[in-house]
């Protein structure tokens, strides 16, 4: 079966992100941008799929500017076998990305798409629900186990109290958390491979999604940074303050 | 403006996220109907009607959200929320599984966890880990809006007397189907909500040490939480993990012990009134944060720390 994964551009998860002083954004100026966590986890997941002979062909799709390419690469290095690349410089929000997911969906009618539950830099936690919501499709949403079995999948989701199984119908969407797997590393001549395998690039326009933004940010501001507070002695100290000092406990 | 608030419960009680999220719906304005979707959930109907602020509670009790399916209950939200301005549900993971669905069918966008209620349209939501807040206006017809519990102080969940409606709407999308769930049992108040917390990180070793942790959460009737490197570990499960993957918490007081405090962990607890951190290296991260920071071996701070409660409490 086909596996369609979704992969996102975003600022490396180790930066500590600065907002720009007119307080229109975070600072992405000459940052280190890398795949989003959860979509390399989405990544490895199909490409163990298909090592098991579950998945026949993994197409991976991003959504973004020219650089996005890069992310793309990586995914065609880790494993997957072609990429789309939906080229935009404008800011795509999580329905329409679901929006132009669908179009590609419909494209490529793929039996499991696989995203990350959310991108660390909007935390928005919507795209894949919302594709599975406009394509009528199962969620498998926050997943730690994925087990195709014929025409369903059973998904272990990660939830408030612990674990919750579901069956899914076929074809469905899931979304990874962290815990479903350890993404390998792409070598050096998977790498040089990568840069062989085909990449097709299309606009939104192309696929008949209007991306206008329905949210508009209207300031970015840093979050309240908490006071200095100080170093105790030892814990006899910790518990006096705690008690007199905080009156917390 | 009338507000649809969708109920989180476990079929027999309210969870008390429903009452911060009946605070965030108050702070928007307008009347706020509750939603209660479940499986022999009239006890749960019964204590929603009881919050304050609450005017109808409507009740979807049927076995198609016994468990909660994102496919269901996003359709059944969907068709009741159409007549609504705001349709909002706490940030956990069920209302993060059906409402981007429930904003999806209806074309509009969501806004997740918000933190404030700036206007009717604006909010204020974290982003990149709550290294930045964003303010957002939506210019939907209706709002589709997850709240972040700790940032609204809970309604009195006493005292209302809403009527209570029978709704006969069945959405059974039959996409999805329950097969089974661990859920961890623990007489320790939820960690969510929780007035104390207790996290344990990298630096604990193993599963057997966070033992300690818990005898010293006895003792203050605290939660135990631990960061992403403690679960990845394995030494505890994942629903016990503080931080932007895991449960968002913002206690009195949160005691991090062996936790270095990566903006990943951080993210999750730095709203917490006190921090207190407990590690041997004293140029973690976490100390910058921490209001109370103790350079000392975890393994013998704990054991002190229990002994001294012991003598105060």
């Amino acid at each position: 079966m086909k596996v369609l994964v979704a992969v996102k551009r975003v600022i490396d998860y180790n930066v500590k992100v600065r907002v720009k002083p007119d307080n229109t954004g975070v600072d992405l100026a000459n940052v280190k941008m890398a795949m989003n966590p959860f979509c390399e986890i989405a990544v490895e997941e199909a490409v163990r799929l298909k090592e098991k002979g579950v998945a026949s062909e993994i197409v991976v799709v991003s959504i973004g500017p020219k650089a996005a390419q890069e992310q793309i690469r990586t995914a065609l290095a880790l494993g997957a076998d072609r990429g789309i690349h939906v080229e935009t410089d404008d800011e795509v929000q999580s329905l329409e990305a679901a929006k132009l997911l669908k179009s590609v969906v419909e494209k490529e009618e793929p039996k499991l798409v696989i995203l990350g539950k959310q991108s660390i830099d909007s935390d928005n936690n919507q795209t894949g629900q919302m594709l599975a919501a406009l394509t009528g499709m199962a969620q498998g949403t926050f997943a730690s186990e994925v087990v195709v079995e014929g025409e369903k999948v059973n998904v272990t989701r990660e939830v408030d109290g612990g674990l919750m199984t579901v069956s899914l119908k076929l074809p469905a969407v899931v979304t990874t958390d962290l815990r479903l797997n350890e993404p390998r590393y792409a070598s050096l001549p998977n790498i040089m491979k990568a840069k062989k395998k085909p990449l097709e690039s299309m606009s939104p326009a192309d696929l008949g999604v209007d991306i206008a933004p329905r949210l508009s940010t209207l300031k970015v501001e840093a979050p309240a940074s908490r006071q200095a507070g100080v170093k105790v002695a030892d814990v006899a100290e910790l518990v006096d303050k705690l008690k007199n000092e905080a009156k917390v406990i | 403006m009338s507000i649809l608030v969708i109920a989180e419960h476990d079929n027999s009680s309210l969870k008390q996220a429903t009452l911060n999220v009946v605070a965030a719906a108050k702070a928007i304005g307008g009347d706020i109907d509750v939603l209660v979707a479940g499986e022999n959930c009239s006890a749960v109907a019964e204590a929603a009607a009881k919050a304050e602020g609450v005017n109808k509670v409507l009740v979807a009790d049927n076995a198609a959200y016994g468990h909660f399916l994102g496919e269901n209950l996003g359709e059944l939200v969907a068709e009741v929320g159409k007549g609504y301005s705001h349709i909002l549900a706490a940030a956990g993971t069920v209302g993060k599984d059906f409402m981007p669905r429930v904003a999806a069918l209806l074309d509009v966008a969501q806004v997740s966890d918000i933190m404030r209620v700036e206007s009717e349209d604006t909010f204020v939501r974290p982003i990149y880990a709550g290294n930045a807040i964003a303010t957002v206006k939506s210019s939907d017809s209706i709002k589709v809006i997850t709240v972040r519990p700790t940032a609204f102080d809970p309604v009195a969940g006493e005292g209302g007397s809403a009527a209570v409606e029978q709704l006969d709407v069945v959405k059974d999308a039959g996409l999805s189907q329950f097969v089974s769930e661990e859920l961890a049992k623990s007489d320790r108040p939820d960690l969510a909500s929780a007035g104390i917390v207790v996290s344990g990180g990298r630096g604990m070793q193993n599963g057997d040490n966070f033992k300690m942790l818990e005898q010293v959460a006895d003792l203050m009737g605290a939660a135990v939480g631990a960061s992403r490197a403690a679960v990845d570990a394995g030494f505890v499960p994942n629903d016990m993990q503080v931080g932007q993957t895991g449960k968002i918490v913002a206690p009195q007081l949160y005691i991090a012990v062996g936790i270095s405090g990566a903006i990943q962990h951080l993210a999750g607890m730095s709203d917490s009134k006190v921090i207190v951190a407990i590690n041997k290296d004293e140029e973690a991260p976490i100390f910058q944060v921490a209001d109370y920071g103790l350079v000392a071996d975890l393994f013998e701070a704990v054991p002190q720390l229990e002994e001294e409660l012991k003598k105060v409490l």
